[in-house]
């Protein structure tokens, strides 16, 4: 269950957890950042290279890697700033205007 | 057997302290609680406690390390007076509104400027409303008693609020007086191992501490630590009475003095309440004049219908603030126990008076003087020198 | 034996490790901040466990946000002004509960501030923890100004910088002042390792810093210049453009000081002109005026002369 089916702004104040304190981690991968995108980066799985140089510069946690491996972006979060875009060496990655709505 | 000793209000939560032995004492020195941390860090240096004390740069640092060994953890104490505890101003609130059971030895002292080092009530008084339980002692013992209570009164789950013991500082924090003290091994049993529910070191979980929370949840949480507030009267009275099982020693809410028949009555905080008892004693005994005394012990939460209660039947009131809060009415205890008798509809008339600012005296013959004039008050019906000071040069 | 920093640096392995940054926190698109927080935290060993502190600023009221914090380790926020003295208190708890035994996993301590809440509130709150020694890391994500209140002047904002309490003006040239050296004033605290970095393409200086900073016993110090594209006023996709130009013309200097020996990190084969990394950024356009074409004369002075500085402490 996603932490805003438990706390929400409709919470009456006593499941306000005490202190305001979380007991658990992450609890922010259930929010929703990807519609703040104004454009959209695409990932070309077949010009990527693998070399991972977009993976360490994305502002939001975005390009998930798995064993060495880049995955598709986390849309769910990526905030389209087009960082990944500008360093990627091999045209791999492409900004689309828009937030891309089929994602929604 | 417990122990009967000569200490200082310094040394007595010095030793209760150490007979608590708690995790963590982030301190700085201030005049006059420096002496507790000295003690403490003296037993340290003799391996006769194993709590691990911070060297803060600061006040506003001890709170803070205070309130991030808390949130870890650990048992959490410090110390502090006046200036430094208004340099904690902001951290005194995070503690209370992150809900943790720290306790702080308060010795009352005046607030700058200009700086003075004696006692009276502006630094606490301030900090009346930063969320924080806060008990008054009129002596060493009382001071040494209320500190080992403050934990299990903290340390409830249903409660989990800073706990404020409170000192008058030099005339209690450097008074030597009698003092009878508790065993180790039962002020141990009293307290209780520490063992918090949810903490940043828990092998178990993940928690994250003190958020940015907009409108939709700030008043909620307000909320919520009004509830513990609430929490804490019932667990105070409780904590008293296995107290008083324990040593025989009674607490309550505040100490009712003589007030059984009383017609006059004196509302104090602190160690001028043995200065009253003594006019009471006097007066009482050349004059039959029925007087009494309310010696407020917890002033957080404030115990509103019990102390309107305890006036009931008296003919006039003079309520004693040890602090301004320059409203140009009432000091802080004056407004709060002004309302709580409005609200029960009592007959008294009451006055308020300043007294004791930045360590001056008072005597047993301005507290007779007090109760002549609520004599007069409840023959004229009228308030006879309304926030007025006692020992103010005219 | 070998330290976890000398294991030669493998960025597809490095870059596999777990996550402990998650999105969803709400940091502006092409934020500097929560680069260098990912960065930092890749560097603990994956079964150390961590307890991350953070100053009031842009990434404590984005990163955790009631009910959403986006750490994957337990995090504390305080206040503004006192990130060191929160953590050694944590930390010290740390401490007497494992002596205790009532703590069995090893712990890292690493908080976060920003230049604001780091060379100026925090300032005596991070000198009191470094000088009591405690096993923590402070990482300052300077982005030179109070950006979370809208970019006010600190002493971390470079000389001349167009912010909102030092705006440019008509008898006005920005921030008046040179910015406050905070590592090589922390470094003065004979802590055993302050380290000063920025964002590189594989990003092995700041990760090894990193690395380097958590894993040496004791206090240490991290600055690393984070770039805020609404503070600057650049592009927010040429971030590492920036970053780029800053090393390369000497604004930003990447160095370490080891137990007191400093060490040049980066030496740009050719030295830029300053011109280059203030031209694309909007907190510098009045310096392109015909009429201030000294001061950036005496911005490349200045810069200069630092560079000689570091570099004679260097050898």
């Amino acid at each position: 269950m996603a932490i805003h089916d438990r706390i929400n702004e409709k919470s009456p104040w006593t499941d306000i957890t005490e202190g305001n304190k979380i007991y658990e981690a992450a609890t922010s991968r259930d929010f929703c950042t990807g519609e703040w995108r104004t454009s959209t980066p695409i990932w070309d799985d077949e010009k990527c290279r693998q070399c991972l140089l977009c993976a360490p510069v994305c502002p939001d946690s975005s390009i998930p890697v798995r064993k060495g491996e880049r995955m598709d972006f986390d849309y769910m979060h990526c905030k389209g700033c087009g960082i990944c875009a500008k360093v990627c060496p091999f045209g791999a990655i492409y900004m689309r205007e828009g937030k891309n709505e089929k994602i929604f | 057997m417990a122990i009967r000793e000569r200490l200082s209000g310094n040394e007595a939560v010095a030793y209760a302290i150490k007979q608590i032995n708690p995790d963590v004492m982030p301190a700085f020195p201030i005049t006059p609680s420096t002496e507790i941390p000295q003690y403490v860090a003296n037993y340290i240096a003799n391996g006769e406690i194993d709590t691990e004390f911070i060297h803060v740069e600061s006040e506003h640092s001890a709170m803070s390390a205070t309130v991030g060994a808390s949130a870890a953890g650990a048992r959490a104490v410090t110390a502090t007076s006046s200036c430094g505890m208004a340099l904690m101003w902001e951290e005194l609130y995070v503690a209370a509104s992150n809900r943790l059971p720290i306790v702080l030895a308060l010795v009352n002292r005046a607030l700058s400027g200009p700086i003075n080092i004696n006692a009276d009530h502006s630094d606490s008084m301030g900090a009346r409303d930063s969320g924080w339980i806060q008990i008054y002692a009129e002596s060493n013992q009382e001071v040494y008693d209320n500190y080992i209570q403050a934990f299990p009164i903290a340390e409830n789950k249903n409660v989990h609020l800073p706990v404020m013991v409170c000192q008058d500082g030099f005339i209690t924090s450097h008074g030597v007086e009698n003092i009878m003290l508790i065993e180790d091994d039962k002020v141990k049993a009293f307290v209780g191992e520490y063992e918090p529910e949810h903490y940043l070191l828990n092998a178990d979980e993940r928690i994250a501490v003190g958020p940015y929370a907009v409108s939709n949840y700030y008043m909620e949480t307000k909320r919520g630590q009004r509830e513990a507030m609430l929490n804490a009267r019932e667990v105070i009275l409780e904590v008293a009475e296995k107290f008083e099982k324990m040593t025989g020693r009674k607490y309550g809410f505040f100490e009712e003095y003589r007030m059984e028949d009383a017609e006059y009555a004196v509302v104090i905080i602190g160690s001028a309440a043995g200065t009253c008892k003594a006019a009471i004693e006097h007066i009482r005994s050349t004059t039959g004049k029925k007087v009494g005394l309310i010696k407020i012990r917890v002033f957080r939460p404030f115990p509103e219908e019990e102390i309107a209660r305890a006036l009931a039947n008296v003919k006039a009131v003079a309520i004693m603030d040890r602090s301004e809060m320059f409203a140009g009415t009432s000091g802080p205890l004056g407004a709060e126990v002004r309302a709580a008798m409005y609200q029960a509809h009592a007959k008294a008339e009451v006055v308020n008076y300043f007294y004791g600012l930045g360590g001056r005296d008072i005597t047993v013959s301005d507290f007779e003087r007090v109760y002549e004039n609520l004599e007069k008050m409840a023959e004229t019906h009228t308030a006879i020198g309304m926030y007025d000071y006692i020992g103010l040069r005219q | 034996m070998e330290q976890v920093w000398e294991k030669a640096y493998d960025f597809k392995k490095v870059l596999s490790k777990p996550e402990r940054l998650a999105g969803g926190h709400r940091m502006c698109a092409g934020c500097g901040g929560t680069v260098t927080v990912r960065t930092v935290l890749r560097a603990l060993e994956e079964g150390d466990r961590a307890v991350i502190g953070n100053a009031t600023g842009c990434l404590e009221v984005s990163s955790f946000m009631y009910p959403y914090t986006a750490y994957e380790d337990s995090y504390i926020h305080n206040a503004f002004e006192n990130a060191g003295a929160t953590l050694s208190g944590v930390e010290t708890a740390y401490n007497v509960l494992k002596k205790k035994g009532k703590i069995k996993e090893n712990f890292k301590f690493i908080t976060f501030g920003g230049d604001g809440g780091t060379y100026d509130i925090g300032f005596q709150s991070l000198s009191g923890a470094m000088e009591r020694g405690h096993d923590m890391v402070y990482v300052c994500y300077d982005n030179g100004a109070y950006m979370n209140t809208g970019t006010q002047r600190s002493s971390a904002t470079p000389q001349y910088a167009d912010t909102t309490t030092t705006p440019a003006g008509k008898v006005s040239a920005g921030k008046v002042q040179v910015r406050k050296d905070l590592a090589a004033i922390i470094a003065e605290h004979h802590v055993p390792y302050v380290g000063q970095s920025t964002f590189t393409a594989n990003f092995k200086d700041l990760y090894t810093k990193a690395q380097k900073a958590i894993y040496t016993p004791g206090p240490a110090f991290l600055n690393v210049m984070s770039p805020c594209p609404r503070g600057w006023g650049y592009e927010p996709s040429e971030m590492m453009n920036i970053c780029k130009l800053a090393i390369d013309t000497c604004y930003w200097t990447m160095f370490e000081v080891i137990d007191g020996k400093w060490v040049l990190n980066y030496e740009p084969k050719n030295k830029l002109p300053i011109e280059d990394f203030l031209r694309p950024q909007r907190r510098f356009n009045h310096l392109f005026k015909k009429e201030n074409e000294e001061l950036i004369s005496l911005f490349q002075a200045e810069v200069d002369k630092r560079w000689e500085e570091l570099r004679n402490r260097c050898e």
